[in-house]
């Protein structure tokens, strides 16, 4: 089959503990070689790729992103999804199941699989636990994870009964899946569409408690200490407080497996980004306050987070040019991501460069043990981001390759530009 | 994964927000917030100008002009006073409700904007159940938006209105205001706060002339964070106390369409906050006695203060439509576009 060597960049590979100049031979969809500079053997015949200039990274994997398909194309497809997701630099996407219908069986999660789908980068689909996200019957694990399921959740409906999510936890660490719990109580969310706080009360909007989620984390906690299995993994998606991280700190003290992820717009802005009514600062959860968020940006450089995920929630233009309390949660975020990880974590809050892509590569991989993924060892898929660690840019929502471009982002500066994607040896994104 | 020890707090730089564009129009009252002190005299000033005008002459100032009023929620007050008002200047009105026209079949307010804009309204006068509607109705039709009411946010001309009401009362003949014209006045709000647009509006507008705005309510209805709402806001919970200090007394009603599911033993609520000729006589004998309408007479206060010779409630009505005019004129004028 096809290779490809990569020359003249700058490898970092967290995982492999490789930050230096290298060359890098991919070949039939894997990586062949990895050699320093002119130094690879048998790279003869392979296509060149000349990354002077460039850093050399494994792809990066967002584990929480909505595609939409099946049942919403208008939003976004799998196609779409994907392709946006290679112009961010991605290489895998992990996909939630709050599709229409669900994404509840095996035959939807290999509908999603199917190469008629024209994904651009691997899909991995997160199935349902519960038949229809209803919180009340749980699916069949072990066939979603034959079929190509690689954890389970009801996100945006959580599982709110302690028996059910209980059961769900022993029944996924039977199998060797992840629990996600979109963390959120709903009975205290009801009628709500911002933080609750001062700039809810001045603007007149029902608030979401911050309790509504860091009960619900600690609830499950709770659930997983009692469990005594050390195959339970809870993984609480888009942590927005500082009461829920703090709670993810002290399980993690404890010995438990839990772990969390934060979504860009969570350590990046505020309440007071929703201004006067932006549809486009409004997601659940939603911007919290300035402590919360400061806590978000504490947890990432102190190591509590495990992986940086986007939560790409594309909506039409028309669903979002509506009232603030009619308008659907949720923002894209695949193209934004690594832009503004470099230009705000890694250089205005110093955190190393190795360390950034670890939160979007190898950390992710191993949190959802996505084998092969999120390292350049030798072995491992021949995913790849090239990017000009130095570029600045700026991001026009218009331009992008989603369907949507619902984001608060729209003309922000963004640090890092990605020059290729390739996914599984293909280059599948590139730009000047 | 591993955890390690919380290093000492770093200075972290967060991304600044980004300046809002609103109001698009400069014709536009979306929120009291957005009115300077001298715009505000200058709507006070044209308010009794325009109420002491020959209606012959005042009806050639908007002559023939095209404003619509956009109404999602019932209205008695405000839709009329807005109606007579842009009447009064010599403008054409249109009224559309919510449950007469294409609103029912599922239109959106975007193009509902849109509609009325190609129908030739110059400006469009919006009541509606969400908080912030007037900002997307202006986003999309750039026209001057007169906001008259949005679901719990605000209710800028009333907050106006009833400026004027307090000022006729307290500082007569004045219609020019300054950051210490109401300096030593003590407001008090009383009830259903955290429901209320008129409250909001008069929290954010009266502490900027120097008043003391005093909230007062249960904790259902009066969340602690309101005091964060500006300077000049404090709670008093005991309404008694609350009265004895108070020059003003704004009464609320149980805003019963909001409530959502939370429920509120009424006898226990007359209690504590109704306001009594008893109460009033004892606690606040030369207060103004104020309400926005609608009341509801033997809940939130008696018959009798409703009726009684400290009440201004009826003069609020009057001073609406005169306020009204001034917002409708500054709308659709050059010179009252100044903001």
């Amino acid at each position: 089959m096809t290779s490809l060597v990569i020359r003249g960049g700058h490898l970092i590979d967290p995982a492999a503990g490789i930050d230096a100049p290298k060359d890098t031979l991919l070949k039939d969809g894997r990586v062949a070689d990895i050699a320093a500079p002119g130094k690879l053997k048998s790279a003869n015949g392979a296509e060149a790729l000349d990354a002077t200039g460039l850093t050399v990274a494994p792809g990066l994997i967002d584990i929480h992103v909505h595609l939409r398909e099946p049942g919403q194309g208008y939003k976004e497809t799998i196609a779409t999804g994907t392709a946006a997701a290679a112009a961010g630099g991605f290489t895998s996407v992990a996909a939630m199941p709050n599709t229409t219908p669900v994404n509840d069986s095996p035959e939807i999660t290999r509908w999603m699989l199917a190469p008629e789908r024209n994904a651009s980068i691997r899909v991995f689909p997160i199935a349902a636990a519960t038949r229809g996200s209803k919180g009340e019957a749980i699916n069949d694990f072990a066939a979603l994870k034959s079929a190509g399921a690689v954890a389970v959740t009801d996100d945006g409906h959580p599982i709110l009964k302690d028996n059910i999510m209980r059961e769900t936890l022993a029944a996924a660490a039977r199998v060797g899946l992840s629990v996600i719990q979109h963390a959120e109580d709903t009975r205290m969310t009801q009628g709500c569409s911002m933080n609750a706080g001062p700039t809810a009360f001045k603007l007149g909007l029902r608030g979401m408690p911050p309790e509504a989620e860091s009960s619900l984390v600690e609830r499950d906690i709770r659930l997983v200490t009692e469990l005594r299995d050390a195959r339970v993994h809870l993984h609480v998606a888009h942590t927005s407080t500082a009461a829920a991280i703090a709670a993810v700190r002290q399980a993690r003290r404890n010995g438990l497996r839990v772990t969390c992820e934060v979504a860009p717009h969570h350590f990046l802005l505020t309440e007071e980004h929703v201004d006067l009514y932006s549809t486009n600062a409004k997601m659940n959860p939603p911007l919290r306050s300035a402590a919360d968020r400061d806590a978000m940006i504490e947890a990432i450089l102190d190591g509590i987070v495990d992986a940086i995920a986007t939560d790409h929630a594309p909506h039409a233009v028309h669903e979002k040019e509506v009232e603030f309390e009619h308008a659907p949660n949720g923002i894209t975020g695949l193209e934004t991501a690594l832009g503004l990880c470099l230009r705000w974590l890694h250089r205005e809050w110093k955190l190393p460069l190795g360390r950034v892509l670890s939160l979007l590569s190898a950390q992710p991989a191993t949190l959802l043990g996505l084998k092969g993924r999120g390292t350049l060892a030798v072995g491992s898929f021949a995913d790849v981001v090239l990017f000009d660690p130095k570029a600045e840019w700026t991001y026009r929502a218009a331009e992008t390759r989603s369907k949507s471009h619902n984001t608060p982002f729209d003309g922000w500066t963004m640090q890092g530009k990605v020059r290729y994607t390739i996914s599984e040896g293909r280059i599948v994104y590139t730009s000047a | 994964m591993n955890a390690t020890a919380a290093p000492a707090r770093r200075q972290l730089q967060p991304p600044p927000v980004a300046p809002s564009p609103f109001p698009y129009n400069p014709g536009s009252l979306l929120s009291v917030q957005d009115l300077s002190l001298d715009t505000v005299s200058h709507l006070l000033t044209r308010a009794s100008a325009l109420e002491a005008m020959d209606p012959i002459e005042r009806a050639r100032i908007l002559a023939k002009r095209r404003v619509a009023l956009l109404f999602y929620e019932s209205s008695t007050r405000t839709r009329t006073s807005f109606e007579l008002a842009a009447k009064a200047l010599g403008a054409d009105t249109t009224l559309v409700s919510s449950l007469s026209s294409s609103i029912e079949k599922g239109e959106t307010l975007k193009d509902t904007g849109l509609t009325l804009h190609s129908l030739g309204a110059e400006a469009i006068i919006l009541r509606h159940k969400a908080s912030g509607a007037p900002w997307v109705l202006e986003q999309f039709t750039r026209l001057p938006v007169l906001n008259a009411g949005d679901g719990m946010h605000e209710h800028p001309t009333q907050s106006l209105l009833d400026l004027r009401t307090i000022l006729q009362h307290l500082l007569p003949g004045l219609t020019t205001v300054s950051a210490d014209t109401l300096s030593g006045v003590t407001v008090s709000i009383v009830g259903d706060i955290f429901h209320s647009r008129v409250a909001r509006s008069n929290m954010f507008l009266l502490p900027r002339l120097g008043a003391k705005v005093v909230l007062c309510g249960p904790r259902e209805l009066l969340p602690e964070i309101a005091t964060t709402a500006g300077p000049g806001i404090t709670i008093e919970r005991d309404f008694e106390a609350a009265l004895r200090q108070s020059q003003v007394v704004m009464m609320l009603r149980i805003q019963a369409e909001r409530l959502a599911g939370l429920q509120l033993d009424l006898e226990t609520y007359k209690a504590s906050y109704q306001l009594t000729g008893q109460r009033l006589a004892t606690l606040a004998p030369s207060a103004v006695v104020m309400h926005p309408g609608p009341i509801i007479r033997g809940l939130e206060l008696t018959a009798g203060v409703a009726d009684g010779p400290q009440s201004a409630i009826l003069e609020q009505v009057r001073n609406g439509v005169a306020i009204r005019m001034a917002v409708v004129e500054r709308a659709l004028t050059a010179h009252g576009a100044r903001a």
